[in-house]
């Protein structure tokens, strides 16, 4: 017969000591012997069935009533056994699911990843952390040969797995258009037809696209329902909402948006976030966008990519380190 | 042909019968408490799945032999409904999440061979091997 994984030797032992003192050391070995069994999948009702031939070997003539009623007990047991059995493949299912998360959330940082561009006379910070493994933010940078940087920020109302498939559908639509179709709103109208046609009505994204020449240091730009980045002017020491309106991407097919411009003067700083950023949670309350400028301001002196992980190290503080949504971080800033 | 102990499933009562049965002949066969216990539940989930979706069905038994190895062989027929999908009720977490108890997963585990036959519009066939140990 097989050796019980349960040992009977062992039960019998700490189940006489404790009968026979009452003694605190048995209780803790029969704890000991609980968890072990938990890791050994031993089932409620083999423990059971060790108890009654222990109870039967330390007193062989126990009462017949006493043996019966924990064979009854026995039976009862026996669906927290299958509990326990399906608990464990349960979680090994979540751990292949996670591994396999964990891979895709790889091959989409692979499949987005974009080069910060390296611009004279333009200093450039960015920063993207997902709340969970993938990521509904997305930023790209595009350098066209005419000398224009193009920065796209983007966020998929919505977490994890669907997000992310939006994501790269973005990207891929953006890298077929013709250089000289990217003008923002250009960009914007065609990728609103590209979501409409492939996306679930449910899902929204919400997209900036900003140019800037670096000839002539024009920015221009417009939004699809995005967050509203800003303007730092050195000269006043103020900030400015970049004012753009337009649809969220996907909402109708016909969609049109409005493309402003601004120029950009030395020691200036064009901002752009995700609603990660202005909707940081302190307790139960949203900060408040004034409170963002302020941290933002703390750090604006400092090297654009310094500046941007120093506000994220702040709000991921500030946050418990648990982030409730994608936080996106970009800076421009034009150097003096 | 020797003829096999049978138990037809028309009530919820029937569930009873079929559980003694089962449990008389594990113990013939020299199964233990844990074990009995065990093929015993499986019965209730096999003649309650009959009794539940196909109205009437029968579940019996066959002392099985294999290699020198004594089992005790459960089968369940019906010709109910039949099964559409097969891997959704095989899968964790299907009935149970329901609160219908163990359900064809939870027989399986009970068990240690478990084999399924449906078609759809035609009827169930399961059977389910314990060997004494």
């Amino acid at each position: 017969m097989k050796k019980e994984r349960l040992d009977l030797d062992d039960y019998r032992k700490f189940l006489k000591q404790y009968l026979l003192t009452h003694d605190e050391t048995a209780l803790y070995q029969a704890e000991q012997l609980s968890k072990l069994s938990v890791q050994h999948n031993v089932s409620p009702e083999e423990i059971i069935h060790v108890h009654i031939k222990a109870l039967k070997e330390l007193y062989p003539d126990l009462q017949q009533e006493v043996s019966d009623s924990l064979n009854f007990l026995l039976e009862a047991m026996i669906s927290y056994g299958l509990a326990l059995q399906e608990y464990q493949s349960l979680r090994e299912k979540q751990s292949a699911l996670e591994s396999e998360i964990s891979v895709a959330a790889n091959m989409q940082k692979t499949l987005l990843q974009t080069k910060k561009p390296t611009i004279t006379g333009l200093d450039i910070g960015a920063v993207s952390v997902p709340a969970n493994q993938m990521n509904g933010d997305y930023y790209h940078f595009i350098e066209g040969s005419d000398g224009t940087l193009g920065i796209a920020l983007a966020d998929v109302i919505g977490k994890g797995v669907p997000a992310a498939l939006a994501m790269s559908m973005i990207k891929y639509s953006m890298d077929s258009f013709p250089e000289q179709l990217r003008q923002p709103a250009q960009i914007l109208e065609s990728l609103n037809r590209v979501v409409e046609q492939n996306v679930d009505t449910s899902m929204f994204i919400t997209m900036f696209y900003g140019s800037y020449n670096t000839k002539n240091h024009t920015f221009s730009f417009s939004s699809a329902g995005h967050e509203p980045g800003f303007f730092y002017f050195q000269e006043t020491a103020s900030f400015s909402e970049i004012k753009a309106r337009g649809l969220v991407l996907g909402a109708t097919s016909d969609a049109r948006y409005n493309e402003e411009a601004m120029t950009i003067h030395d020691g200036d700083a064009i901002i752009l976030l995700t609603d990660g950023v202005t909707e940081c949670h302190l307790g139960d309350r949203f900060i408040e966008r004034d409170e963002v400028l302020e941290v933002i301001k703390d750090y604006l002196h400092l090297p654009a990519q310094e500046a941007v992980e120093k506000v994220y190290k702040h709000f991921e503080r500030l946050q418990d380190f648990h982030l409730r949504d994608d936080f996106t971080l970009i800076i421009l800033k034009k150097e003096t | 042909m020797e003829l096999k102990p049978c138990v037809n499933i028309r009530q919820e009562w029937d569930i009873v019968g079929a559980r003694q049965l089962g449990r008389e002949k594990a113990k013939e066969l020299g199964f233990g408490t844990v074990d009995q216990a065990r093929i015993a539940t499986a019965i209730s989930e096999l003649a309650r799945n009959i009794y539940l979706y196909a109205g009437i069905g029968k579940v019996y038994f066959e002392m099985v032999d294999h290699l020198g190895k004594k089992g005790l062989k459960i089968v369940a027929v019906d010709e109910g409904p039949g099964i559409r999908d097969l891997s959704q009720v095989m899968q964790d977490g299907y009935s149970t999440s329901g609160g219908l108890g163990a359900g064809l997963p939870g027989v399986k585990r009970l068990m240690d061979t478990f084999e399924i036959n449906s078609e759809w519009g035609e009827g169930t066939e399961i059977s389910a091997v314990k060997w004494v140990r």
